[in-house]
């Protein structure tokens, strides 16, 4: 066991290095700069003054050496220093150890991803079994209705309605960001209930949306678990179905699932640059965004390589899953 | 079931936290809220904003999110009047030698940082200093390094000599130099901690930065202007317009500006006409069509003005801007004083524009409904950036109303940086649609002079006209408001004439403010210049905070 995981870890190693190849070749081959946004058609600037910034930047140096660079810091874990104008480490900007936890970026929306994977997780998977137990049934079609609207739903439309209804008209819920201007000033207790209001709007969302393919995973895999003969063996030997369904069927329907959680890991940060934006929630989609938007190449490599290195780890963390779900995989 | 159990609960938890805690920091909003009543200390308003700011050193800062934080935080020496003429700020006056080579600045006594030390002649030497230094990542530089020597007289006299007489000199003192020394001297400014902690002498100080939340600036109680009355200046980071919209709405968001569907529909309800008051001025920019002159099509002049009789400016501003914007004639904003409203306009005329274009030799020959000469049919391609869906329809526009005076006009759309190294920059294009944001000084010497037209430089158009040339040179060489005025009224005469531009809007600003704040007076640099007098009446005041 222990030298399994020790293998797959080692494993990642160079899975990690061309992850951030790749990553570092198609950032750099984006038209433009970081220097852009000072010296774009900007008449107050001379040439001499743009190569200054390119080389107080290192950008005058052929992109295999910018490559060499970043690789030598990266193996001593720093990440460097952002390009944009505020020259901060990228670690602080991900990861500001000053700060309380639900100010640091990667904190917030891994926060954010838990809760809604955890809210999915509770009623994709009963849905989908009773979606499977009762296939064909008017149940059955709603829904499956229901979750493939969630699903066709562009996310950003839903979250303005929302917005707009408990925002606007029944003043509800506060519309954006993560805490009220009063934060600081509230009790601990008044904290957390003033984080939760503004966590419900975009909790909600993000599960709406995301609700479809676990909720039909669950549902498929289950309907072919309860064809098998061991099912039939359990029925026929006068279980209640109860006991069939949950105890025999739903553990090897759960397999596909925890792939699929795994494999979701990844996609955590993509799915965020979204609605943190439009929720304005200061999370490390927002910094992905705006990174890219002006080219801070080190910021941008930063959040990919976390990005990167939190999908392996989810990949690793689904067999691992695995092996504890299935004998037969331990057995190996 | 399962489904429909989450949803109540959902609502239950909602009504239960809406009832108990509601907005604590919020009153409930008086309605109407007109602002009528005395000046009176307290509340604060909540700009919206799309970015964040970076940094703020005005001189490091590129973005628009930083200068317009940073600018409440630090003064300039001089800074714009309402009527676009230069007034004092930290300097309470200054000569200028006869010759126009020298500028003795006066400076204020009495003035305070907000750590309690004063502010002299070596917070400016020293701002200076660092500007031009190599080592500053700066884009600012440029205007500073035309100084010959600068000097401190005494604490309250700061002298510069420049090598030439350069009038958009004395501009260039505004807001971005002025640093404490006795905090900054003997640091490395890219990272010294002042740049996210700034200690300025503005009217507003900074107390708290939540990243991607929002900057709280309370009022420097001892600001030299006196007091702001508001107490508070809060700079709220929501990356997404429309629902900085809704926030607008819920009153989470006090001042913002609109889009113009936003402006003209979307606002023009009950509920924004006794709670809010809109504003419209012009901006300082404008959008204009160019040509490449270098491209056989258009080196003669009949061609372009050809062009521009064809385009219905009127019908652009309607339909591109919902009727927010005045047509451009120039390359300045209207009732500013560089502006001559007396160029030569070009009515929308397709009969004349066919005229001049059979004077220049286009006519239809084969009878396909495009002009042709030389064989050649009249064809070209009107690149723009992507992304920018006001030039995209502009350039719609200008295609349909072309095509009914024989021209066939294709549109591209690029990435910015695509668009700018590939085709502005190697002049591989034949028109562009893009806009110009013009500085407050007149002075456009990088934009239309002979000289500026190599790669990366701004006349891309390739425009040369030595009488251009002279009165751009002679432009920036003189102080004298009359004279400048003088000289930039001709340029505006020979462009309107040579059109190496189709100047087209410019499009106005529109930002839309909760009307319990009165003391705003609009004027031609928009509205916020004087925030510090800005004030909410006692019985209207709204939010309230701890210190």
């Amino acid at each position: 066991m222990s030298v399994y995981l020790l293998k797959r870890l080692l494993e990642m190693i160079p899975t990690l290095f061309g992850i951030t190849l790749i990553s570092f070749f198609i950032i750099h081959l984006a038209p433009g700069k970081p220097t852009d946004i000072f010296t774009e058609l900007n008449p107050k600037i001379t040439p001499e003054a743009r190569e200054k910034l390119e080389r107080y930047y290192g950008l005058d140096k052929p992109i295999v050496v910018q490559y060499g660079i970043w690789l030598k810091r990266i193996v001593r874990l720093d990440f460097g220093e952002s390009f944009s104008s505020d020259h901060r480490p990228v670690m602080d900007k991900i990861w500001d150890a000053k700060k309380p936890l639900i100010e640091r970026r990667l904190f917030v929306t891994f926060l954010i991803n838990v809760l809604s994977m955890a809210v999915i997780l509770a009623i994709a998977i009963p849905l989908g079994i009773f979606s499977a137990t009762h296939q064909n049934t008017l149940y059955d079609k709603i829904t499956t209705t229901a979750v493939f609207i969630g699903f066709a739903m562009p996310s950003f439309w839903l979250a303005l309605l929302l917005m707009i209804l408990f925002g606007v008209h029944l003043h509800w819920l506060p519309i954006s960001q993560l805490k009220s201007m009063n934060y600081g000033s509230l009790s601990l207790p008044g904290q957390i209930g003033d984080l939760a209001r503004h966590l419900i709007l975009p909790i909600f969302v993000s599960a709406f949306t995301g609700l479809a393919a676990d909720s039909r995973f669950m549902r498929s895999s289950m309907l072919e678990v309860i064809r098998q003969d061991y099912v039939t063996v359990a029925r026929a030997k006068g279980l209640p179905e109860r006991l069939v369904i949950y105890r025999h069927a739903f553990r090897n329907a759960l397999l596909p699932i925890i792939t699929l959680v795994g494999l979701s890991v990844g996609s955590l940060v993509g799915g965020s640059v979204i609605f943190e934006n439009i929720f304005g929630i200061p999370g490390m989609g927002q910094l992905f965004y705006m990174s890219v938007m002006t080219r801070d190449y080190p910021t941008v490599m930063g959040i990919l390589t976390i990005g990167a290195i939190l999908t392996l780890m989810g990949n690793l963390l689904a067999d691992l899953g695995y092996m504890l779900a299935d004998p037969r995989i331990r057995a190996r | 079931m399962k489904k429909s159990l989450f949803f109540s609960l959902l609502l239950m938890v909602a009504v239960y936290a809406g009832g108990c805690t509601g907005r604590p920091e919020t009153l409930p909003p008086v309605t109407p809220a007109t602002a009528s009543g005395d000046p009176a200390y307290g509340d604060s308003l909540v700009e919206g904003s799309i970015g964040e700011p970076t940094v703020l050193i005005p001189m490091l800062a590129g973005d628009n999110a930083s200068h317009a934080v940073a600018g409440l935080i630090f003064n300039g020496l001089v800074k714009y009047g309402t009527d676009l003429r230069i007034i004092g700020d930290l300097a309470e006056s200054w000569d200028i030698s006869r010759d126009g080579l020298i500028i003795t600045f006066r400076l204020r006594k009495g003035v305070r940082w907000a750590d309690g030390v004063a502010f002299t002649a070596h917070d400016v030497m020293f701002g200076y200093k660092t500007i031009i230094d190599e080592k500053t990542p700066t884009a600012y530089s440029e205007d500073f390094r035309q100084v010959k020597k600068a000097e401190v007289l005494d604490d309250y006299t700061f002298r510069v000599t420049y090598q030439k007489p350069f009038a958009p000199a004395l501009s260039s003192w505004g807001g971005l130099v002025v640093l404490p020394k006795h905090l900054l001297e003997g640091k490395d400014i890219t990272k010294t901690e002042f740049a996210r902690n700034p200690i300025g002498l503005g009217p507003f100080r900074l107390v708290k930065w939540s990243p991607g939340q929002e900057l709280i600036l309370n009022s420097y109680k001892d600001y030299f202007e006196g007091r702001p009355y508001l107490d508070h200046y809060i700079f709220r980071i929501i990356p997404d317009r429309a629902t900085m919209f809704l926030e607008l709405q819920a009153g989470g968001v006090d001042i913002m500006d609109l889009t113009p569907i936003q402006y003209t529909k979307q606002t023009e309800t009950g509920f924004f006409r006794d709670n809010f008051r809109k504003f419209r001025y012009p901006q300082f920019v404008y959008t204009y069509m160019g040509f490449n002159l270098k491209h056989p099509f258009f080196v003669d002049k009949r061609v372009r003005q050809a062009i521009a009789c064809a385009i219905d400016k009127s019908e652009l501003i309607d339909v591109v801007l919902f009727g927010l914007g005045n047509p451009a004639t120039g390359p300045y904003v209207p009732n500013t004083w560089p502006y001559n409203p007396g160029v030569k306009k070009y009515e929308y005329s397709p009969a004349m524009a066919k005229k001049l274009l059979k004077e220049a030799g286009w006519e239809d020959t084969d009878g396909d409904g495009i002009l042709e000469k030389d064989g050649r049919p009249f064809r070209f391609t009107i690149l723009t950036n992507m992304g920018n869906s006001l030039r995209m329809n502009t350039a719609t526009i200008i295609q349909w109303r072309l095509a009914q005076v024989g021209i066939r006009v294709d549109i591209r759309a690029l990435e910015w940086s695509t668009f700018v190294n590939q085709f502005i920059d190697k002049r591989r294009f034949e028109a562009v649609i893009l806009g110009w944001s013009i500085g407050l000084d007149p002075d456009q010497y990088d934009i239309w002079h002979s000289s500026k037209t190599k790669e990366k430089e701004f006349n891309f158009v390739t425009y040369k006209n030595p009488e251009v040339d002279e009165l751009l040179e002679r432009g920036r060489r003189t102080f004298d408001v009359k004279e400048r005025k003088k000289t930039y009224f001709r340029i505006q005469e020979i462009l309107a004439d040579e059109l190496p531009y189709i100047f087209l809007y410019v499009p106005d600003a529109t930002p839309i403010v909760h009307a319990r704040f009165a003391g705003i007076r609009p004027s031609p640099i928009g509205i916020e210049y004087n925030l510090p007098k800005w004030y909410v009446p006692a019985g209207l005041q709204r939010h309230r905070m701890e210190p």
